[in-house]
């Protein structure tokens, strides 16, 4: 289900350790990014989610990101950082709704929001904020390693729950990851990435 | 009003005894820690003696342009002091600004009004009164802010990704940094609420306690010792309020990005 229509478009994106980026991304597409580590893949997912000052231009469906306002950009093309943070006592408190579906998904049933989060496993939270990260319905998914901590059944799972999220909602992912065959599961596309500049683009 | 015993230089003397032996005993734990209290001690002493000679000036004859500068003199001493305590400050002229001009803005204020419209004396700004008033304001509401600046940005760098991830969700900075600010604005008031809730039970406060021992009925003692706790706490509590503001708005930028850059991190690592 993929159309032609630039969801994301970045410019010559630039911030102090990594780039000049250009890329786009196309409604309902997923990317895969690859590269050694140091080799600029989260700084640029914090760049295009305008958590670190950079340079250069970046357009969400044609409306420049200048024009709209930091916390509703970072809603629309929202980070999932590679470890998750928690702020308040149970899980609930973190999420305005109760996304019961997704928490089908990924193996919990929706008594996991009354859990405390001291509570949680690591591979808990990682899902957990894969959940709470699509809850807040991003139309730009920027994934940092959302897998890295998860067993090989549940790292399917919410591959499947994260590429079913981009078809239906079309909206597309910048996927970092690095595990090849993962790439081949969920990409048509890979970005290489080395010394903070893209290296190579191929298909998957 | 004279029946005040009169302290000797021996008296003082017999007193530095015990501050002497305190750091003697201190000294095989933490050098550190005596060489401190002595040094602080020593500067109570010259402190006090030069501020008991400019004020003896000061009395004789008021002037308010004296006064203004006097008063101009304990801000910047107070600006230095909040920084000094910071483990980490703001780079550039925030660093020294952000405490001395919400300390400046809020004592001063609670002062004036003090002067004007509680006391009254003539001149309003007759130096017997403004000036330890100023001085009491003033010096807790710079330890008010200086614990609550010092709070503000040690969690800020401690719990940066949990800010951070609220920010990624979309959270402003506001919400990002709620907790830690109110958390902040909670440590730096604490000791003057406690003040003033143990006041008269368990401590007399200073200035009362000065009084009384001047040969002021403890009456009259109490009423002045009430409308400072009101004032210190007020003063106090705006210029928390004022100092964090600013501090938790300084540490975003205009596109709501958490700026740990602007903070210069502890001088010994």
């Amino acid at each position: 289900m993929q159309t032609n229509l630039p969801l994301l478009r970045v410019e010559r994106l630039q911030g102090a350790h990594f780039g000049p980026v250009s890329l786009t991304l196309c409604a309902g597409e997923c990317v895969a990014v690859q590269g050694p580590s140091g080799a600029g893949k989260t700084l640029l997912l914090r760049a295009l989610a305008d958590m670190d000052p950079a340079r250069g231009g970046v357009w969400l469906a044609g409306m420049p990101r200048y024009e709209v306002p930091a916390p509703d950009w970072r809603r629309q093309v929202a980070l999932l950082p590679a470890e998750s943070h928690w702020w308040t006592d149970t899980v609930r408190e973190h999420f305005t709704a109760a996304p019961r579906e997704d928490l089908g998904a990924l193996g919990f049933d929706n008594d996991v929001l009354n859990w405390p989060v001291s509570r949680l496993s690591s591979g808990e939270r990682q899902r957990l904020a894969i959940v709470r990260l699509l809850a807040i319905k991003p139309r730009v998914l920027l994934l940092d390693e959302p897998t890295a901590n998860l067993d090989a059944d549940n790292a399917r799972r919410a591959e499947v729950l994260i590429k079913t999220y981009v078809d239906r909602n079309q909206s597309a992912a910048l996927w970092v990851t690095h595990d090849k065959r993962q790439s081949l599961r969920i990409a048509r596309r890979v970005i290489g990435l080395a010394n903070g500049c893209v290296i190579r683009e191929f298909a998957a | 009003m004279n029946n005040t015993i009169v302290i000797t230089p021996l008296d003082l003397i017999t007193a530095s005894i015990l501050i002497l032996s305190l750091a003697g005993i201190t000294a095989p734990m933490s050098f550190g820690l005596s060489r401190s209290m002595l040094i602080a001690a020593a500067r109570t002493t010259l402190q006090l003696l030069l501020i008991g000679l400019v004020l003896k000036a000061l009395f004789a004859h008021a002037d308010l342009w004296w006064v203004a500068g006097i008063a101009l003199v304990m801000l910047l001493v107070a600006g230095g002091e909040i920084m000094a305590r910071q483990t980490r400050w703001f780079t550039g002229l925030w660093g020294y600004g952000l405490g001395a001009i919400s300390t400046f803005i809020s004592s001063f204020t609670v002062t004036l009004l003090a002067l004007t419209v509680v006391i009254g004396p003539q001149p309003w700004y007759a130096p017997r009164y403004a000036i330890p008033l100023l001085g009491m304001i003033m010096g807790n509401t710079m330890t008010g802010v200086a614990v609550g600046l010092d709070n503000l940005t040690n969690l800020a760098w401690r719990q940066r990704a949990v800010i951070e991830a609220r920010l990624m969700l979309g959270h402003d900075w506001r919400a990002a940094i709620a907790d830690i600010h109110r958390e902040s604005v909670h440590r730096g008031l604490i000791p003057i609420i406690n003040a003033m809730a143990t006041a008269g039970i368990v401590s007399l406060p200073g200035m009362m306690t000065g009084q009384i021992l001047a040969g002021n009925p403890p009456v009259e003692a109490v009423k002045y010792q009430i409308l400072i706790m009101f004032l210190v706490a007020s003063g106090t509590g705006f210029g928390i309020l004022g100092a964090l503001a600013l501090g938790a708005r300084r540490l975003f930028d205009e596109r709501q990005r958490l700026r740990l850059d602007r903070l210069r991190p502890p001088a010994h690592g």
